[in-house]
């Protein structure tokens, strides 16, 4: 199956129903995308599908082939991904960092989509679940990083 | 032994020396920087064998600075704030650190600090230890100088990164000297930089590894890679103790796509495969009869345990168990009371739910040596258990130390509860390395939870109001008892703390544990003790202020009227909040609320915390918690204020959202589906105010817990008009 994932096209030889994120991070060694929970309740593993937040758990990877999929490996290569990471960097966002790719994600979707998103369009794309509490941080990361 | 407040330990170490490896030429790539390690003396050392040697800090030729840390980061900051202790004494940048975990091992123990991240104790334990090692270091860099420059060393000072020589302008990068260093020897003492000139220590540096963190390139172990490695799952037995009886289809399971083999283990089946979606798919589809635990197996769960069945049990107990403070005659001041005010409280088991997926990597080198990468909080710890698994001299192991993906007492050596033993035996029969991860489904099913307890409380009021006698009982297992050996007959002081130790004034008090054996394999988890005690006991108080009419606010200023340092801790809290009212009262936006209090005394740190909370139906609405924290004196205010904001959103969600329950020996929930924790939209916003009062230095990871619980549920009784006394308040009906 052919699947293109960062702007590249990459052969993966898995069963069809294999979940995304584990042909990301099994077979093509793309670690920077988390599992937490694989019920697509926690959002650590949210890639963007056409631009779209995905739970990469829950996706079988032949439901995307042909989609554009973009990871947080290429985060930098985007230039509202560039905003949302100098934004959390900026509001020291991360502690124990792990579901932080999915919410670094969550929140670059959430602004190509809408460039100045109100409190209550944040509230409703931010549902990544962070156990070491950084919701106050994210939300003004997310917010710093509409207005750059 | 005490892994959460190990200050009886830290006296009894003796100072390690710290050596130059680099002049020892113990270290190849040390040839090229100066690398100084620690030999701990021998009759400390884990083994009769000569201690081990190792780099603890390495300075490299570009002057960047590699710190091997024997404390590790879930998140915390403690990378950080270590490059911050070091930095500030050897006169460079932290930003210039890398700081990576320290594998197992006595050569990466600092001095007066033990090999273990917990109990609010890595800063405070390392402090002057992480100093000294930057001063030395710094006073050879001058020494290197001085010889390279022909001055006299006392000529030169530093400025970060360089050495100077202010008479001649003339000065030399850090880097460009190290390898001089190297040949020098460590001299014996340098002094300490005074406090007032501190330019790192005591201000917001920014952490080591957000940008990492932010781009995904920051490792866990589930992360980790090594070469022919197979990837494994596997099905744990439904409840703890069964053992894998029969497989009816093993054969069609081997055969399913990418499966290397199939394994029996002690209380589980795994499968090895190509990639670890395989390797779940294949376990999960096998069909294993699982045979019931021998009778009187220590750590099976019983059949018949049930959560409910066992607090119903807790209530039961008879007794006032064994004192784990008395002050006075609660029960002679009791009798002269004018009120007697009684209460029974519960709290249920909690799971650490950290995000990372427990895994490990176990590795048979050809050597004879094992390694083995997981997530620990205690590497020696883990090292002695590994090379008892897998039957070899503890020194042939090697426990590496990732980066953890979540804390919160989750990555303790607790039997039944980590991937690592079931990856050594899997390496061992496979013969190839093995790196085994648990489904968040099988997680749940194996944690070691945060156990249940039953508390009661008995008060005496004077005619006054004041309560002149409280008696508490705390009814449940404590966790030290339970992995450090019970004392019989002597309170468990992880079961008491948060109730005994309380500031106030109360003169006669008596607080006991009754101990009851928890059926459920128990865990450290953030703030322990006080992550129950303090809602028990701040609760009550309130109990106590509206028997006596007192408003509770003004009744702890009252009780705290001779301790200075608590007392303008409450009143700071006071006046973040914008000056203490209970309530209840309208807000702008029409909803009706009320404010609850709470003050603890957690891992050397005092906290005042006030909970500004409003009713949508049966649920609780948090809006505002403010929180003065005084750890004595600090490294890292931004550090700080984070960890409290976090500490205050696991508080927050033990209050509202979370339970284990266990119907017939099992868990129900296995996934964050039916166990849920606190989500965005019920994050409050948080206002954290550091006051340093100059006390000794306190814990930071946990102290913002414990005040939450008690300040949500102390405004949830104002505004409903009846006392919340059992967690969580997902449970509580207004009516």
């Amino acid at each position: 199956m052919e699947l293109t994932i960062n702007g590249t096209r990459h052969q993966v030889d898995v069963e069809p129903d294999t979940p995304l994120l584990w042909a990301l991070r099994d077979t093509l060694g793309l670690t920077g995308t988390k599992y937490g929970c694989g019920v697509a309740q926690c959002g650590a593993c949210t890639v963007l599908v056409d631009g779209q937040a995905t739970r990469a758990c829950v996706t079988p990877v032949d439901s995307v082939a042909g989609a554009a999929i973009t990871t947080i490996e290429a985060i930098s290569e985007d230039a509202v991904g560039r905003k949302v990471v100098e934004a959390w960097v900026d509001k020291q966002v991360p502690q124990c960092g792990y579901c932080q790719s999915g919410q670094v994600m969550a929140a670059t979707a959430l602004l190509k989509q809408s460039p100045k998103p109100t409190d209550a369009e944040i509230e409703a794309a931010m549902t990544n679940l962070c156990r070491c509490g950084t919701y106050n941080a994210i939300a003004a990361a997310v917010r710093q990083a509409a207005q750059g | 032994m005490n892994p959460m407040q190990p200050s009886s330990m830290t006296t009894q170490l003796p100072e390690a020396d710290v050596l130059n490896l680099s002049r020892r030429r113990l270290l190849g790539a040390a040839a090229t920087g100066l690398a100084l390690g620690l030999a701990m003396p021998r009759a400390f050392a884990q083994s009769a064998a000569a201690p081990k040697i190792g780099a603890l800090l390495t300075i490299r030729p570009d002057s960047s600075v590699h710190f091997r840390s024997v404390f590790n980061e879930g998140g915390q900051g403690v990378f950080t704030a270590v490059a911050q202790m070091i930095g500030e004494e050897l006169d460079i940048d932290p930003s210039r650190f890398v700081v990576s975990g320290a594998s197992s091992g006595s050569q990466y123990h600092l001095p007066g600090a033990r090999a273990f991240t917990g109990g609010s104790n890595s800063v405070r334990s390392s402090y002057q230890a992480m100093r000294k090692l930057g001063a030395l270091a710094r006073q050879m860099l001058i020494q290197a100088a001085a010889t390279r420059l022909g001055v006299p060393a006392t000529e030169l000072s530093t400025e970060p990164g360089r050495v100077i020589h202010a008479a001649s302008g003339r000065s030399v990068p850090y880097g460009e000297v190290a390898a001089a260093a190297a040949a020098l020897p460590v001299p014996a003492d340098a002094p300490l930089r005074d406090k007032s000139t501190f330019r790192w220590i005591g201000k917001p540096v920014p952490r080591l590894d957000v940008r990492d963190k932010s781009t995904g390139k920051a490792t866990y172990a589930i992360d980790l890679k090594v070469d022919d490695m197979l990837l494994g799952a596997v099905q744990h037995a439904p409840r703890l103790g069964m053992e894998p009886g029969a497989v009816a289809n093993e054969a069609a399971v081997k055969a399913m796509p990418g499966v290397h083999s199939v394994h029996r283990l002690p209380g589980a089946v795994a499968v090895l495969a190509n990639s670890w979606w395989r390797a779940r798919k294949a376990v999960e589809a096998l069909q294993v009869t699982w045979s019931e635990a021998p009778a009187g197996k220590p750590s099976a769960v019983p059949a018949d345990f049930s959560s409910a069945g066992h607090r119903a049990k807790l209530r039961s107990m008879p007794g006032n168990g064994a004192s784990g403070e008395t002050v006075g005659d609660a029960a002679a001041a009791m009798a002269g009371a004018k009120t007697i005010l009684e209460a029974t409280y519960e709290v249920p088991h909690l799971a650490h739910a950290q995000l990372e997926p427990p895994s490990a990597i176990a590795r048979f080198n050809a050597d004879g040596t094992l390694e083995v990468w997981a997530p620990n909080q205690a590497p020696d710890m883990f090292q002695a258990d590994a090379a008892n698994i897998a039957d070899l001299p503890s020194e042939r192991v090697t426990v590496h130390s990732p980066m953890l993906g979540g804390f919160f007492g989750r990555h303790f050596l607790y039997a039944s509860a980590n991937p690592y033993p079931q990856a050594i035996l899997l390496a061992k029969a496979a013969g190839r390395p093995v790196k085994l991860i648990w489904s968040r489904e099988e997680e749940f099913l194996r944690d070691a939870l945060r156990p249940t307890y039953v508390t009661r409380f008995r008060a005496g009021l004077d005619t006054d109001g004041t309560p002149r006698a409280l008696e508490a009982v705390v009814i449940g297992e404590g966790v030290i008892g339970r992995w450090f050996g019970r004392r019989p007959g002597a309170a468990d002081r992880s079961a008491v703390e948060g109730i005994a130790g309380k500031a106030y004034a109360i003169a006669n008090r008596r607080i006991g544990h009754l101990h009851v054996t928890d059926p459920a394999v128990i865990g450290f988890w953030r703030s322990v003790g006080h992550s129950m005690n303090d809602f028990f006991y701040e609760s009550f108080f309130d109990e106590m202020a509206d028997a006596g009419k007192q408003d509770p606010y003004q009744l702890r200023l009252k009780l705290l009227a001779d301790k200075p340092r608590h007392k303008a801790l409450l009143e700071a809290v006071g006046s973040l909040s914008g000056g203490w009212k209970r309530g209840p009262y309208s807000a702008a936006d029409g909803t009706r609320r009320a404010r609850g209090v709470a003050m603890a005394s957690p891992f050397g740190s005092e906290v005042a915390t006030i909970a500004e909370v409003s009713m949508r139906g049966n649920d609780v609405v948090v809006h505002d918690i403010w929180v003065a924290i005084d750890p004595g004196s600090i490294v890292n205010p931004a550090i700080i204020e984070a960890q409290v904001r976090s500490a205050v959103a696991l508080g927050l969600s033990s209050t509202l959202l979370e339970e284990v329950v266990y119907e017939k020996g099992m868990p129900s929930a296995r996934n964050f589906d039916a166990y849920p924790i606190l989500t965005p939209d019920r994050m409050p916003k948080v206002h954290v105010r550091i006051v340093e009062s100059g006390a000794p230095m306190g814990g930071i990871g946990e102290p913002g817990l414990p005040g939450v619980p008690p300040a949500v549920a102390n405004a949830v009784a104002v505004l409903v008009g009846r006392r919340p006394r059992s967690l969580p308040l997902a449970n509580f009906r207004v009516t």
